[in-house]
Formats: structure tokens, C-alpha cells, sequence
């Protein structure tokens, strides 16, 4: 096919190879290309977070991200998280928490967390608040999200 | 989204020769948080799509006490925000990277992103007039400067012609005994379009008493950005008060030509121009007496 571009990336440590073409998103690249469908879309616009990855070390939207940009970077996504040990601290904690209820949000949380507490491990409820401003949740009202990433990085000390 | 291309250039002259050979069908794109969401809305439509990002001179960020600050226009928010220079040197431009979008979004939007998309809300673009900024202009037939305050020239429009890309903007060094502030109102505390937006910048005089010079600009109440120079040279060579803060904010107020939209009232912009001049400007008072 005229123009479908081979991209080799690294997701969550492992070299993947897909095609794609340059209109498609990292977001729909991921769910419908590769398949790993953990990285949920929301709004498809940047406002929502669902769809958050952390992409060359910083948390982004992956529905503005292009497929074609992953070429040669590196990305973590909500699937990288749990380890065949068990979960991640922040997953534990969103359960013990019920930091979820319809769960569409989670792994956006999950994942924009996980890039704050990789940075500054020292945390209150004002800079996750802050941190978090661009995810978007209906169903929880945030209060249980906000005390679960808290634990959290309690938890990871 | 529509069949694209997509390039990534690695030079200056690369870029400008791909964005030169498709016209008005090539886009250029740095962080991809405006025209991303353009191109897949049908807002705007594009054949090529040429990213910034991996051109050398949009990435540069540097700084020195004799050029000033050298802002590559790919270079995204977080970057600014973390640079300490910019910290030391530019907190009224700090002011705006922080407050674009959440982290996500500052993740990948870039300054110059934001002067290109000239939208009338774009936070960065007044504290940068404010700032005397200077766009870097690279085209087919060579280089040019614009003043910032002179590169938007309608809802989204700039001064660009065909083939010609942003390369970087260029920040004078803050003189001493000045400084600078960005406040706009949203009713939401993160993640919103600016309802009204006023940057500041002030020089004092030695004693911190008087105004040598002060720029003014405005967000939000106009088709584009306004510099408003009235408001800025009522301030000349007068000492600080109140009364001639109030006497500029009323100058900013009379510049400020919004209209009603759902975001907010021709009334309430109005009024909030004069609110947000007063607090930027004994903001950046602060900030020149070093406080
Ligand atoms: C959820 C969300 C929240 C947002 N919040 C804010 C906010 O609070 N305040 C605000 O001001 N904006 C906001 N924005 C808008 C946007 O993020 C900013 O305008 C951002 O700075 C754009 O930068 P970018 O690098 O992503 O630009 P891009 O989308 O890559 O480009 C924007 C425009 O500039 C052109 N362009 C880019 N680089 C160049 C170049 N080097 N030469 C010539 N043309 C160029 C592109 O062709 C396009 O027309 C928000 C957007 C989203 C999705
Ligand atoms: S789906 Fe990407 S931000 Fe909502
Ligand atoms: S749990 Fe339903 S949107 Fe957050």
C-alpha cells in the first residue's frame, strides 16, 4: 500500500514493529494495530487523559501523538505496569482504595501517576491534584483516586 | 482524519523546501496538540504534515545575558517551565508555559505552537509581546524578523507565507529593576480557555519608585492578541501608585474590543481586563523590586 510506514518502537521494554499510516494515532495504533487495548480513548481530543502513555520519559495523550512519531522512542503503557510478582503499587492501591467504578479512566490515572511518582516521590494532595488536572473521571468524584495515588507513593517508599 | 503525509525533517532548509514545494497543503507541526485535533475535526486540511521536532534549531533553548533567550519553537512547555535560566531570567514566561493545558499536553505543546495557531485565547503570546519578543522567520527567501506583537493577524491567521516556518523567538534580556506577570481568568482552576488574559512587563528606576517603561498586552478580548501601547506608556516616567495603575488599566480597558461568546460577556472581559492589568502589573512591581 502506497505510503503505510513501518514503525519500530519500544512499548513497555520490548521491541514492536507495526504499520501504520501517518494519519492514525499512537492511541488507535495501539488498541487497533497492535492490539494492546489497556490504553482506553475518552474524548480523542487531549482533554480527557484516557488515553495517557508515558512517551520518551513524559506522560502525553496518545490520541495526539502520531503512530509515525514512536519510530525509534520508547513508551510505557498501562499493561508495562503489573509484573508476573504481582500488580503495581498504584493498581493495589486504586483496588484497595475502589479508587474505580466504571473504570474507562483508570489506566490514564494509573499511567499519569505512575510518571509522577517516578519523578518526585515526595507527594501531597495539592501536587497530585495539580498533576492530574487533565484526567478525567465521571463516576468517582476524584476524592477516591487522589488518596489511592497518596497511598501509593507511600507504598514505593 | 484524511490522508496525510508525514515528513520529518532534520534541517532548517529541509523543512522549508518540503513546506515550499506543497504550499498552502503543507502543515507544519510541532507538539500536535492545536493542529492534531484541526486536522482530525476538519477545521483545516493538510497533504503534507511536516514535523518540527527533530530540527536542531527548534530545539534549542539557551540563554545568555547578552543575546537573551533563544527559544526554538518546537521546544515543548515542560522544557521551559524546568529550565532554570528561564526560571532565573523570564517568570512572567514561566507564567504561561505552567498554566497551557494540563502535564499531558504540556508534554508536547510548544510556544511557538501556540504563537503559530494564533488563537486570540493563546496564554503564552501576551507575556511574550510583553516581553518584546521576536519571531525568527525562515522561507524560501531567506530570513526575517517580526515583531510578536505584529505576527497574528486574525483568528489563526500569521503572518507566515507559504514555506516559511518559525524557527525560534528571540527574548531580550531582562533589564535590571524589571519584571513581568501573566494572570487570565478561567472558571475552572486547570484546563481552560482563557475568558480574559493580560501579560505585564515593567522596568523601574533604581529606586523602585518609578516606571521607566511598562508593556501591556491582552488575551482574549480581541480577533487577536492585543498590545496595548497606551496602557503601557501612561506608566512612563511616572511613579508607582495606585492611581497610575488604575489610569493604565482603564487605557488596557479601552484596547480591549471582545465580543459575547459562550465563554464570557463583552461586560464582564471588559472588567476583567482592568482587574488583570492591575494584578499583573503590581505582580511584576513585585517581581522588578526582586520580591
Ligand atoms: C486539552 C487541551 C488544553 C489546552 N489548553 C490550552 C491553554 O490552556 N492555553 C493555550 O493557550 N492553549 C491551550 N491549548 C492549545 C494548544 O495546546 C497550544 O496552543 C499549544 O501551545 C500548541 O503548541 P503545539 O506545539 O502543540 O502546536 P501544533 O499543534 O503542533 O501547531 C499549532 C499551529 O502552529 C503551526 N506551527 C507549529 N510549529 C510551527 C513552526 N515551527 N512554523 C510554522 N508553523 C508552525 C501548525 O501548523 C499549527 O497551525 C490546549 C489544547 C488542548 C488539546
Ligand atoms: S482520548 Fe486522548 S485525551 Fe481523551
Ligand atoms: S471510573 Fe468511570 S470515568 Fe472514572
Amino acid at each position: 500500500m502506497p505510503g503505510v510506514t513501518h514503525v519500530q518502537t519500544t512499548i513497555n521494554g520490548e521491541e514492536v514493529n507495526f504499520l501504520c499510516e501517518p494519519r492514525q494515532s499512537l492511541l488507535e495504533c495501539l488498541r487497533d494495530v497492535v492490539g494492546m487495548t489497556g490504553t482506553k480513548e475518552g474524548c480523542n481530543d487531549g482533554n480527557c487523559g484516557a488515553c495517557t502513555v508515558i512517551f520518551d520519559g513524559r506522560i502525553v495523550d496518545s490520541c495526539l501523538v502520531l503512530g509515525v512519531e514512536a519510530q525509534g522512542k520508547e513508551m510505557t503503557t498501562i499493561e508495562g505496569l503489573a509484573t508476573p510478582e504481582g500488580l503495581h503499587p498504584l493498581q493495589q492501591s486504586f483496588l484497595e482504595q475502589a479508587a474505580l467504578q466504571c473504570g474507562i479512566c483508570t489506566p490514564g490515572f494509573i499511567v499519569a501517576a505512575k510518571g509522577l511518582l517516578d519523578q518526585e516521590p515526595d507527594v501531597d494532595e495539592a501536587r497530585v491534584r495539580h498533576w492530574l488536572a487533565g484526567n478525567l473521571c465521571r463516576c468517582t468524584g476524584y476524592d477516591k483516586i487522589v488518596r489511592a495515588v497518596l497511598d501509593a507513593s507511600q507504598k514505593m517508599k | 482524519m484524511e490522508w496525510i503525509d508525514f515528513a520529518t525533517p532534520k534541517s532548517v532548509s529541509e523543512a522549508v523546501e518540503m513546506m515550499a514545494s506543497k504550499g498552502d497543503r503543507a502543515r507544519a507541526m510541532a507538539g500536535g496538540t492545536d493542529v492534531l485535533v484541526q486536522l482530525r475535526g476538519g477545521r483545516r486540511s493538510a497533504d503534507l504534515v511536516v514535523d518540527m521536532k527533530e530540527i536542531p534549531e527548534l530545539n534549542e533553548l539557551s540563554y545568555s545575558a547578552q543575546n537573551g533567550l533563544t527559544l526554538g519553537a518546537a521546544v515543548p512547555c515542560y522544557r521551559i517551565y524546568q529550565d532554570k535560566a528561564v526560571i532565573d531570567n523570564y517568570p512572567g514566561l514561566i507564567d504561561a508555559a505552567s498554566l497551557i493545558g494540563g502535564i499531558q499536553i504540556q508534554g508536547r505543546a510548544s510556544i511557538g505552537g501556540n504563537l503559530c495557531n494564533a488563537a486570540p485565547s493563546g496564554d503564552s503570546i501576551p507575556p511574550i509581546i510583553a516581553l518584546s519578543g521576536v519571531a525568527n522567520i525562515t522561507g524560501p527567501n531567506g530570513n526575517r524578523q517580526v515583531p510578536v506583537e505584529d505576527f497574528c493577524t486574525g483568528p489563526g491567521q500569521n503572518v507566515l507565507q507559504n514555506g516559511e516556518i518559525l524557527v525560534s523567538l528571540t527574548i531580550p534580556a531582562p533589564q535590571p529593576h524589571s519584571g513581568a506577570n501573566y494572570l487570565r481568568f478561567i472558571p475552572r482552576n486547570e484546563m481552560d480557555i482563557a475568558v480574559a488574559g493580560v501579560g505585564t512587563s515593567v522596568l523601574l528606576d533604581a529606586s523602585g519608585q518609578n516606571f521607566v517603561s511598562a508593556r501591556i498586552s491582552l488575551a482574549s478580548v480581541a480577533p487577536t492578541p492585543v498590545f496595548s501601547q497606551a496602557a503601557g506608556d501612561s506608566l512612563a516616567g511616572k511613579a508607582v501608585s495606585d492611581e497610575a495603575i488604575q489610569e493604565a488599566s482603564e487605557k488596557a480597558m479601552a484596547d480591549a474590543k471582545p465580543i459575547n461568546d459562550m465563554r464570557g460577556t463583552v461586560r464582564q472581559r471588559v472588567h476583567l481586563v482592568g482587574v488583570l492589568t492591575r494584578r499583573t502589573l503590581n505582580n511584576a512591581i513585585q517581581r522588578a523590586r526582586g520580591g
